[in-house]
């Protein structure tokens, strides 16, 4: 069945990137960003968030990362509380992009400090930046740590001051979810 | 402005319409200084698609920034072209684009390479001229860049012809890669750039592909990526993964796919989830090509199909119907009922199911039709409305021409669908779906008749009430309006005819109506339904010979000669060029004319406008050709006779036919063809597999890591009983010589016994009373496994195999242990047994037992003795199967159990006509199921990393003379039967199998006064199990 599956999608699929989408999303279901690398009514793209963020918070952490869902193929990893989901096709490899994943929280890791939650709540716009330094146009572009970095930091040179962070409110907060984030990378990264 | 932007993009985020600012976004990105530009062509990228209007707004700030000397501002324009832009618009900056490819600044060079990439995939023809400087940029002195290249090509590569010449290029960049000449910072977890490496394997692959000098160049880069991805991270996995399936795409060479196979083992028994599911998904594939690879696995498979995840479950689903076979079909499609039971619907996984029917079907040596009727009933009503229109459509077929075996067992299966479709129809029929009425009503209209004893009216009687019932379509009406057309030939059947006709022929659905009509004549003619269903059924004549001087008058009349209607296409289409294509495709030859000819009749033409379904359209078309068919033999074309008589063929067989991919014109011949071709796949399936499940049922398995669980139970039971009766023969040949030591039988009780011998009808001639007594366990056991007349599945068991053994010694009156160590079956008395115990004993007959360790088995002797002086018949032994024939191991993993009961009874007749019973209990211990599982050190290391199950816990050590650790271990080896592997200072490794082959490892290491013991098993509760007889042991030393 994959097979004919696959064979019939091959028609309108081969001219898709390998990363149709990405979505950010807590835990308790609210999204914190979202990037589609296919064309996509708005329409849509709420049907799509909605059915698989209930989908993927029902399941339990032991469960495969993995989930076919439609004809696509969903990876996601939980990271503190925030998941991270991807989809891809289903001749694509799955584990490579769990580890764009991990390597997209590493990068903003580095940015960030210690991220957490909360700072890409405040900053969500760095987030995109930085994802579009990393993923471009649904491929990976550069998988060098050091580049990405090295580019994002270019572009902020621009900007002199960033005042859009309410630090005040920001704090207390985000000392307490710093930690359990910190807790949950490193037992992500082995 | 930013400010508000960031804002306007987090509202978008969250749900709420921010439309309003898309504009503004775009002026922000135009106007603003360079901070806002970003922000701006951020929201415009998140906020747009591809197809919106304000693009092009956009398309001149893009320009703009492209020729900007401010790099970053050339960056931010090149992401957000590739990530949107309108395809119209491509022309317009393509130039510029190009020429960024020649940037000195790398992350110019990558950005554009990406942004062609993207023009590729929205418009491929535009960026055609560019090819030779993708090269270029493959050729890139920057990594980064190149790995960008890559996306291009695996696009293009696609088509692999034009670049077979890269080979070369990609193979050596993969080499350096491997190599680790990349700079560190493209590293990720010590693997040097994981993702190039990836993108070069994919391309590898589709290069490779069906093309042995191509593949010849890389078989050397795949072996090396093997070698040097160490398992560590899930990085390498990925890597492996891809290399793995890299090999199997590739033209094949023997080394490699074994090192694959390999390496696909160690994904799928891994403990980690994701590995596991890549593993299955691995195994997808290769199965196709080495089904023996599912064959080492098989334990994993089975453990797997219960697997929580339901994900798992599915894709081992994928991997067991891919080695569906005859003898396997009834347990893979049971599991997937299940799946279907607990999980949404799938169509697929229906498909899936309806295909592995098949095997089962074609084999005319066993097939089971009830088995595949009720299968089928519950994929119908389980599939509702989401099934694929291939599967009834094909299911009719099969009932109509069933499949290839003979015509009683066809009839037999027809019969046992009316059977079973009546039973449902009388219960109710609310939630059955459409699609199974229309083949329920369908199938009684044509077959019910074969039923004997069953009045039409009765069926008639349930169609009405089906026909009433609010939630039937107009479409199932129709279908059973015209099965009540076929019944309504009985005399109670007419009346009720006429009752729903008249009702239905004022019905505002024109197919009903007209159906009804036609119900009502049919019904009020009984000679004209004789006559159209008697043709109908029979035969038609093919040459229409009646017509032929119709003809000839006409063509004297100058008429035109007929032509075939391929032939007259042929003409057509030389006469204009234009192109007919697409009709000379989709309808063939006769089907065309079919088709055509059905146009002809306004009736027809309305009904099957009217009609959706394909295969309705033709099945309607059908029920009305019943009334004129035989008048329409001319068409506009002409003289019809070629097509009329195939196309009446085809209907004769099948009125619900066409099967998407069958043309009806071949009708039955190509549906038996491809009936055909199937068995011929299956033939090559059931080969392999069937070596899957024999080499299963070897007894000297070759893996032991299996893990025997309650999945495969019925294969277990029946095997059992297979393996009883092998055992009862190997047990007549053996006691013949073991009656003859056991000279102390009375004879009258002989005689006695050899009747009861002839009541079973087994000839032992020295009458020797183990016949009796297998039989009947036999007798026992072939009740529990529901399966084995089916004949079907043959694994042999995977578990401890309790052979029965009786002897009934009679007249030895004082039992003592000597007595009855004497009785001991000579050939069991050289296996280490326990000691023989009293069970229960009454005052005729006293039963014993011992347990006899056997490598391979455990015997359970039971030792009957005759204690009277008088004479004992109908001797049967009854043995509480649950028990028995429940694997140690399945118990184990339910819940951690150290111990087994084992119950029976045993009657006999004392005196003439009076039955006595005694009842008996005993124990089976886990360690009467453990056995020494000798290992090399190696070997122990390679299975001590693959098992998931882990417990650790300090235990005493003997304190003696001498080593501790050696005094221990010696102790643990003599009561509980393990194999000490080693001992290296002071650590000790242990291995021990769980009958029939389940292995647990025990590592055990001295710490502080006390024996650190870790033990590792496939089974979930074994080593608990296992730590308690450990300690038990140690504390009774």
């Amino acid at each position: 069945a994959r097979a004919c599956r696959s064979d019939s999608r091959r028609e309108d699929f081969s001219r898709t990137p390998m990363m149709q989408f990405m979505l950010l999303f807590s835990r308790q279901g609210k999204l914190r960003l979202q990037k589609w690398y296919v064309p996509l009514s708005d329409k849509e793209k709420k049907k799509i968030t909605r059915e698989l963020v209930q989908t993927v918070l029902a399941r339990k952490p032991k469960m495969c990362s993995f989930l076919e869902w439609r004809d696509l193929k969903i990876v996601y990893k939980r990271y503190a509380s925030l998941y991270f989901c991807c989809a891809i096709e289903d001749q694509d490899n799955e584990l490579i992009t769990l580890e764009i994943i991990h390597r997209y929280v590493e990068l903003l890791d580095k940015y960030f400090g210690s991220v957490c939650e909360l700072d890409i709540i405040f900053n969500f716009e760095k987030a995109y930046f930085i994802l579009d330094e990393f993923l471009l146009g649904g491929e990976a572009q550069e998988t060098s740590k050091k580049n990405v970095l090295k580019a994002i930091e270019q572009a902020d040179l621009l900007q002199e001051v960033c005042c859009s962070l309410p630090s005040s409110l920001g704090g207390v907060a985000r000392c307490h979810e710093r930690q359990d984030v910190s807790t949950a990378r490193s037992s992500q990264t082995e | 402005m930013k400010e508000i932007m960031v804002r306007a993009i987090y509202c978008e985020m969250l749900g709420y319409e921010a439309s309003f600012s898309y504009i503004h976004a775009i002026k922000l990105a135009q106007q603003g200084s360079a901070i806002e530009k970003r922000v701006g062509y951020l929201a415009v990228s998140l906020f747009l698609n591809e197809s919106h209007d304000l693009l092009l707004l956009l398309v001149n700030t893009v320009l703009k920034d492209l020729q900007s000397t401010n790099l970053i501002e050339v960056c931010m324009a090149l992401t957000v072209v590739s990530q949107l832009f309108p395809k119209d618009m491509i022309p317009a900056i393509l130039p510029l684009v190009e020429e960024k490819l020649t940037n000195p600044k790398e992350i110019i060079r990558r950005k554009a390479v990406l942004a062609l990439h993207k023009f590729y995939l929205i418009a491929p023809n535009q960026v055609q001229h560019i090819h030779s400087k993708f090269r270029k940029a493959l050729c890139d002195k920057d990594p980064g860049v190149m790995t960008a290249s890559l996306h291009i090509y695996l696009q293009l590569i696609k088509n692999p012809d034009s670049y077979k010449d890269l080979t070369g290029s990609f193979v050596a960049i993969l080499r350096q890669v491997v190599g680790g000449k990349l700079p560190v910072d493209f590293n990720y977890h010590n693997v040097p750039a994981p993702w190039l490496q990836i993108q070069l394997l994919r391309i590898l692959s589709l290069l490779g592909k069906d093309d042995q000098s191509t593949s010849e160049l890389m078989y050397e880069v795949l072996d090396e990526s093997l070698r040097r991805a160490e398992m560590n991270h899930n990085i390498t996995y990925a890597i492996l993964y891809e290399c793995v399936k890299a090999i199997y795409t590739i033209y094949p060479k023997s080394e490699l796919l074994e090192k694959a196979a390999k390496c696909i083992g160690n994904f799928v028994v891994s403990p980690k989830i994701n590995l596991k599911y890549l593993g299955l998904k691995a195994l997808t594939y290769v199965v196709q090509q080495d089904a023996s690879l599912a064959l080492q696995h098989q334990m994993t498979i089975i453990e797997c199909l219960d697997h929580s995840d339901s994900i798992i479950k599915r894709e081992t689903l994928e991997v067991l119907f891919r080695i569906t076979n005859v003898k396997n079909v009834a347990v893979i499609v049971e599991k997937m009922l299940d799946f279907l039971k607990n999980v949404f619907m799938e169509p697929d996984i229906l498909f899936l199911l309806y295909v592995g029917c098949f095997p089962l079907l074609s084999d005319t040596y066993s097939p089971n039709n009830e088995w595949f009727i009720q299968t089928m009933n519950v994929v119908f009503s389980l599939g509702g409305e989401l099934m694929h229109p291939d599967i009834p459509n094909n299911f009719l077929r099969l009932l109509a021409q069933g499949f290839g075996s003979e015509e009683e067992e066809q009839q037999q299966l027809r019969v046992f669908a009316v059977d079973s479709y009546l039973t449902l129809l009388e219960s109710d029929t609310a939630h059955l779906p459409q699609r199974f009425l229309q083949v329920i009503s369908w199938a009684l209209g044509e077959f019910s008749y074969l039923k004997d004893g069953l009045e039409p009216c009765k069926v008639t009687k349930l169609l009405a009430k089906l026909l009433d019932e609010r939630n039937v379509t107009s479409e199932s009406r129709s279908w059973i309006l015209s099965a009540m057309a076929k019944l309504s030939a009985g005399p109670g059947a007419a009346a009720l005819a006429l009752q729903v006709s008249e009702r239905y022929s004022s019905s505002l659905d024109t197919v009903l109506r007209q159906q009804a009509l036609e119900l009502l004549h049919l019904s009020q003619d009984p000679e004209l339904h004789a006559r159209f269903f008697h043709l109908w059924h029979v035969q038609v004549d093919s040459s229409l010979s009646f017509l032929d001087s119709f003809v000839s008058e006409a063509l004297s009349q100058g008429a035109a000669p007929y032509k075939a209607p391929h032939q007259r296409q042929e003409e057509l289409r030389q006469e204009k060029a234009l192109s007919l294509e697409p009709y000379s495709i989709s309808l063939p030859v006769s089907l065309s004319s079919c088709s055509i000819t059905d146009r002809q009749s306004p009736t027809l033409l309305s009904m099957s406008s009217s009609l959706s379904g394909n295969s309705n359209e033709l099945k309607a078309g059908s029920s009305t050709l019943k009334l004129e068919g035989v008048k329409r033999v001319w068409g506009k074309e002409g003289y019809l006779h070629q097509q009329d008589a195939v196309e009446e063929a085809a209907q004769v067989e099948e009125a619900a036919t066409p099967a998407l991919p069958l043309s009806p014109q071949q009708g039955g011949a190509e549906s038996q063809q491809t009936h055909g071709d199937l068995t011929v796949v299956e033939q090559e399936k059931q080969k392999l597999a069937s070596s899957l499940f024999v080499g299963l049922g070897s007894q000297n398995s070759t893996f032991l890591m299996g893990k025997s669980d309650s999945t495969s139970q019925q294969f277990r039971r029946k095997t059992r009983a297979a393996d009883s009766t092998s055992s009862g023969v190997s047990e007549r040949s053996s006691s013949s010589s073991h009656s003859s030591c056991s000279d102390f039988l009375h004879n009258n009780l002989l005689e006695d016994s050899q009747n009861s011998l002839n009541t079973q009808k087994i000839g032992v001639s020295n009458g020797t009373h183990e016949g009796p007594v297998t039989q009947s366990f036999q007798t026992t056991s072939k009740e529990t496994s529901p399966f084995l007349d089916a004949g079907m599945v043959l694994v042999q068991p995977c578990s401890p195999q309790t052979e029965l053994r009786d002897f009934v010694q009679p007249g030895s009156s004082g039992i003592t242990q000597t007595s009855l160590r004497s009785q001991f079956p000579p050939e069991l008395s050289q296996l280490p047994h326990s000691d023989i115990s009293l069970l229960s004993s009454d005052h005729s007959l006293s039963l014993s037992a011992c347990r006899a360790y056997r490598d391979d088995a455990l015997l359970f002797v039971i030792i009957l003795s005759n204690c009277s002086q008088s004479s004992t018949n109908g001797l049967s032994v009854q043995l509480d199967c649950k028990h028995i024939f429940e694997t140690f191991s399945t118990l184990i993993q339910v819940e951690p159990h150290t111990q087994v009961t084992v119950a029976g009874s045993v009657s006999y007749r004392a005196v003439p006509g009076h039955t006595q019973t005694l009842q008996f209990t005993d124990k089976l211990f886990l360690t009467d199921f453990i056995r020494p599982l000798t290992l090399s050190t190696e070997e122990y290391g390679k299975l001590w990393l693959s098992f998931s199950q882990d417990v650790r816990q300090n235990l005493k050590l003997i304190q003696g003379e001498g080593d501790p650790l050696r005094a221990t271990l010696s102790a643990l080896k003599e009561q509980l039967q393990l194999h000490i592997v080693d001992i290296i200072g002071s650590e000790g490794i242990v291995a021990c199998r769980l009958l029939p082959d389940s292995p647990c490892l025990l590592h055990c290491r001295i710490h502080g006064g006390s024996l650190a013991v870790w033990l590792r098993s496939p089974l979930l509760s074994l080593p608990d199990c296992l730590l308690y007889y450990c300690q038990k042991t140690l504390e009774e030393c």
